[in-house]
């Protein structure tokens, strides 16, 4: 089959699959509700405009905190920071993945055992409580840093699964072909490996990203988030902390668990359906 | 007759159509005959055979009937099929290296498929050993797991597995294509063993590899593009072939031994057809040598001498003296 | 076989020792002292300030060479000693984490071996009906999707404020001592619903759908087709589907274990139920660093203690593990 051709038929089955419509369709609703949301929302997030503890109304769309903030205003500019976190957290855990993955796979030996057994222990560490012991000292916090924290500790699961699969890769005639031929390993992974398991890899990206986004969420609900600026996890943190349980005020934290919940969800439903597409196997008759 | 085929058709539904994996097949095979399925990958050899035993989504069966022992075989009734699997039709699949649980111990594996059959095991545990000694494997094996054995030997394993019940029609799939040379041989031989001590009445053996034919078959049938081409003893298929793709195929091969379809038919330019869209008509006419205008109807399998079969439109002598 | 536990014990040694280590460093090489900080907050002024240092960074060993400290510190931790809590003053660290572990074991235990037997049936069962699986595959990924504490703070307002069902807050009513009495059981048992609750959703999405996968893939396995063709009824081919499948979910569990903790933590948190989740918070609000070390610490046994158990589990349930033990042997 001529490369031009399979291209075709994985778009023809990538407009057939509803997971990935329903999914993709999900996530690009909040990133567009990232970019336009700003422009919509009336209000600068963390100023008091309103009074206090409002109910969902025609003037504020997700009503107001206990401080009179509007909530619709945090809720779109907390979007932008989980998508942040998404990118960088996930796509650095990504990297370090692949490049622990690929050497790891593609030289074997030392360096494998090595590598897998340092693997296996950041994998059993509870990463979340390495972040949290972490966070605590960092006084100063931005979703730069928190991003960065992430994507150093989420990293050995991409890991695993990468040099799994370059090691399969690894004894094809191409890769045989490209290693006779004189190429450096380093060319070799990128120009025959790397290409022929794109599609993996960038499934890899998508479940790194929506894991990035719930770690962050739990950190930044433990009040170890950006310390300035808004983020979904902050707005739970900060309902829970204000009582907002309490006081009923539901349309303070149900908005951002719904958006998190939403994109996550909507990135892991659009991962089974890149699956099908990319694995014959699945699909459905 | 053993088994009896009349214009079997069978698709496979797929997102973008229909794959015309089997055409009109008409075919018989005699009580105790070894029959050789052969052609290249893809040409429907297995599909045949699997159409035979497990006719499943997404395979369907657009036509035809299928009778064993003179009785209608329910190929397309999954749960009234079940009762003729394993006791009636049985298969030694493409896949045997793999087809045996890898967490039940051998032995409690063969208890509980029997048992769900309603057969005894302990009735058959005598006859198992004794097949298991004949095809060279301890007894001691049932007490293992099937990652403890090697290739051979779960390949042997499965023989017996699948033909303890003594059925009439067995469908060896490349049995011998993930062994080694001398495996190859033994497991052949076995075979044929089998059905001598009637363990099996007859047996279709697909393969890619026509020498392993040669030493077993006692007739051959070449399939192309999921339409039959031509049937006849080994004897005739190897030494005067009517088909002109039996004739390349047969003359292509260069030693006995080396399996053809791994490496392309060099004699023969072009490629088969996507069976998703098949030429009307007979499938191997754009490559064929001799095609004239009448190839672009479908050609009949009809048999030209007794048990010669051939699906061609040239006149057989003119072509037999070419 | 052996080779496998050596292999995995090499791994939990490992982790323990950069836990513990991480654990040390991160006080130590942090910017901001936790002795500068206990005597800002002591609000002392003047020479008071300089003789309290030295107090403390004697008190705390901080005075010793770098590698003494070090050394001081895994001692201590073979004795039990975390040091002291600053926020409980003067309970040692030990203590008071000791007392919120039961909290975390009668949550965790119960959450993650009821949502993963159920899990594991209900996705098996639903690969079986097309109906059921095209609403619990979207459900499963939604539920997974779910951040813990969310599903928590919905629960909690469901439940406790707008309905009344269960109480939110802490680990029995605050107006009961503890007893063995059946008021306080049923006080402990009411407490402990709604974090139980939202453990076992989150979680039980996801190994549904992980079974619902694996049973799939195993029912494409080569040995259900084998089993299949050779006239094997359904039920058979589903159970050894099954039995496979349970395989990966034990592996998977023991993957899953680190975010299961973290959830069971966060979730801790908005019931403000007393266990360690609970305390780490209190420790960051009370910058009571001794008492985070030792949650850490703590957490880390716990899922090192979690994973051994798993690969025993794992060694038991796998036939194949075992019958390459016989192999070795002979």
């Amino acid at each position: 089959m001529t490369k031009g051709k399979k291209r075709n038929e994985l778009l023809y089955f990538a407009f057939r699959n509803t997971k990935l419509k329903i999914g993709l369709g999900v996530v690009l609703f909040f990133i567009v509700l990232t970019f336009v949301g700003p422009l919509i929302a009336k209000y600068n997030p963390t100023d008091s405009v309103g009074p206090a503890g409002a109910p969902p109304s025609a003037q504020f769309w997700f009503g107001t905190t206990t401080f009179g903030e509007d909530v619709f205003s945090q809720f779109v500019h907390g979007l932008s920071s989980t998508f942040l976190v998404g990118i960088v957290g996930g796509g650095l855990g990504t990297i370090l993945g692949m490049t622990i993955g690929f050497a790891a796979g593609y030289r074997g030996g030392n360096l494998d055992e090595v590598l897998n057994v340092l693997t296996n222990v950041v994998l059993t560490i509870p990463v979340l409580a390495l972040l949290v012991v972490i966070s605590a000292y960092v006084k100063v916090r931005g979703v730069m840093i928190e991003s960065l924290f992430i994507g150093v500790t989420t990293w050995p699961w991409a890991a695993r699964a990468i040099r799994a699969q370059t090691f399969s890769l690894k004894t094809r005639d191409f890769v045989d072909l490209a290693r006779l031929s004189g190429e450096s390993p380093v060319k070799i992974i990128f120009t025959e490996i790397a290409p022929n398991m794109a599609s993996y890899l960038f499934m890899t990206f998508i479940l790194m990203f929506g894991s990035a986004i719930l770690t962050a969420a739990t950190l930044d609900f433990l009040g170890l988030g950006p310390t300035q600026g808004i983020s979904l996890g902050t707005m739970m943190n900060l309902a829970v902390l204000w009582s907002a349980l309490m006081l009923g005020m539901w349309w303070w934290f149900i908005p951002p668990g719904i958006g998190i919940t939403a994109i996550v969800g909507g990135l892991y439903i659009m991962n089974v359906g890149l699956d099908e597409i990319f694995n014959p196997k699945l699909r459905e008759m | 007759m053993s088994l009896n085929i009349k214009n079997l058709t069978v698709y496979y539904q797929t997102l973008k159509g229909d794959v015309q994996a089997l055409e009109h097949a008409n075919l018989s095979i005699a009580d105790g005959e070894i029959m050789g399925l052969a052609g290249e990958s893809g040409c429907g050899k297995t599909t045949l055979s699997n159409s035979l035993i497990l006719l499943k989504p997404p395979m369907k069966l657009i036509s035809g009937t299928v009778e064993l022992d003179g009785k209608p075989l329910p190929i397309t009734d999954m749960a009234r099929m079940d009762e003729y699997r394993f006791k009636k039709v049985s298969i030694i699949p493409q896949y045997a290296m793999n087809a045996m649980n890898p967490t039940r111990k051998i032995g409690k594996m063969i208890e509980e498929l029997l048992h769900s059959r309603r057969v005894d095991y302990s009735t058959l545990r005598t006859e198992l050993t004794r097949r298991l000694e004949l095809v060279k494997l301890s007894p001691d094996i049932l007490d293992m797991y099937p990652i403890e054995l090697s290739g051979g030997m779960k390949q042997r394993m499965v023989m017996v597995l699948s033909t303890l019940l003594n059925p009439s029609l067995l469908l060896a799939d490349e049995v011998t294509s993930a062994l080694d040379v001398s495996s190859q041989k033994s497991v052949s031989e076995m075979l044929v063993e089998f059905r001598k001590r009637e363990f099996v009445k007859s047996v279709v053996v697909i393969t890619h590899d026509i020498s392993i034919l040669y030493q077993i078959a006692d007739s051959i049938m070449i399939m192309y593009a999921g339409q039959l081409a031509e049937k006849a003893s080994t004897e005739t298929i190897i030494h005067r072939p009517l088909h002109p793709y039996t004739h390349l195929l047969i003359s292509s091969l260069p030693k006995v031994g080396v399996r053809y379809a791994e490496k392309r038919l060099e004699g023969i330019p072009g490629n088969p057809p996507l069976l998703l869209n098949p030429p009307i008509g007979c499938r191997f006419r754009e490559r064929c040598p001799m095609a004239f205008d009448k190839c672009v109807e479908e050609p009949p399998f009809e048999e030209i001498e007794e048990g010669h079969f051939v699906a061609c439109w040239k006149e057989p002598k003119s072509y037999a003296q070419a | 076989m052996a080779k496998y536990f050596r292999r995995k014990l090499l791994i939990y040694l490992l982790t323990f020792i950069i836990a513990v280590t991480v654990d040390w460093c991160i006080p130590r090489f942090m910017p901001g002292n936790p002795v500068d900080l206990i005597i800002s907050r002591a609000g002392l002024k003047g020479s008071a300030v300089s003789q309290m240092y030295t107090f403390y960074m004697q008190a705390f060993g901080l005075d010793q060479p770098i590698w003494k400290q070090y050394l001081n510190f895994w001692i201590a931790i073979f004795h039990g000693d975390l040091g002291t809590s600053i926020f409980l003053f003067p309970s040692p660290v030990t203590k008071v984490i000791l007392g919120a572990v039961p909290y975390d074991l009668a949550l965790l235990i119960p959450a993650i071996l009821t949502s993963w037997f159920a899990g594991n049936n209900f996705g098996a069962f639903a690969a079986r009906s097309k109906r059921l699986d095209n609403t619990l595959l979207p459900l499963g990924y939604i539920l997974t999707g779910t951040p813990y504490m969310w599903l928590g703070i919905v629960l909690a307002w469901a439940f406790g404020i707008a309905w009344r069902i269960f109480p939110i807050a802490g680990g029995y009513s605050f107006a009961m001592r503890p007893a063995l009495t059946l008021p306080f059981i049923w006080s402990l048992f009411q407490h402990w619903f709604l974090p139980f609750a939202s453990l076992f959703i989150v979680q039980f999405g996801g190994w549904a759908i992980g079974m619902r996968n694996l049973i799939i893939y195993e029912l494409e396995a080569d040995y259900s087709h084998y089993l299949a063709a050779l006239g094997a009824p359904k039920r058979l081919v589903r159970k050894y589907a099954f039995q496979n499948a349970m395989l990966p979910q034990l592996t998977g569990l023991a993957l899953q274990l680190g975010v299961i903790v973290a959830g069971a933590l966060a979730t801790e948190v908005v019931f403000s139920y007393p266990g360690i989740g609970y305390l780490i918070l209190q420790a960051i609000h009370n910058e009571d660093y001794f008492l985070l070390q030792g949650c850490f610490l703590f957490v880390v046994i716990g899922v090192l203690l979690a994973n051994f158990i798993i690969d025993i589990t794992y060694v038991i349930v796998d036939p194949r593990t075992r019958a390459g033990m016989q192999g070795g042997a002979s």
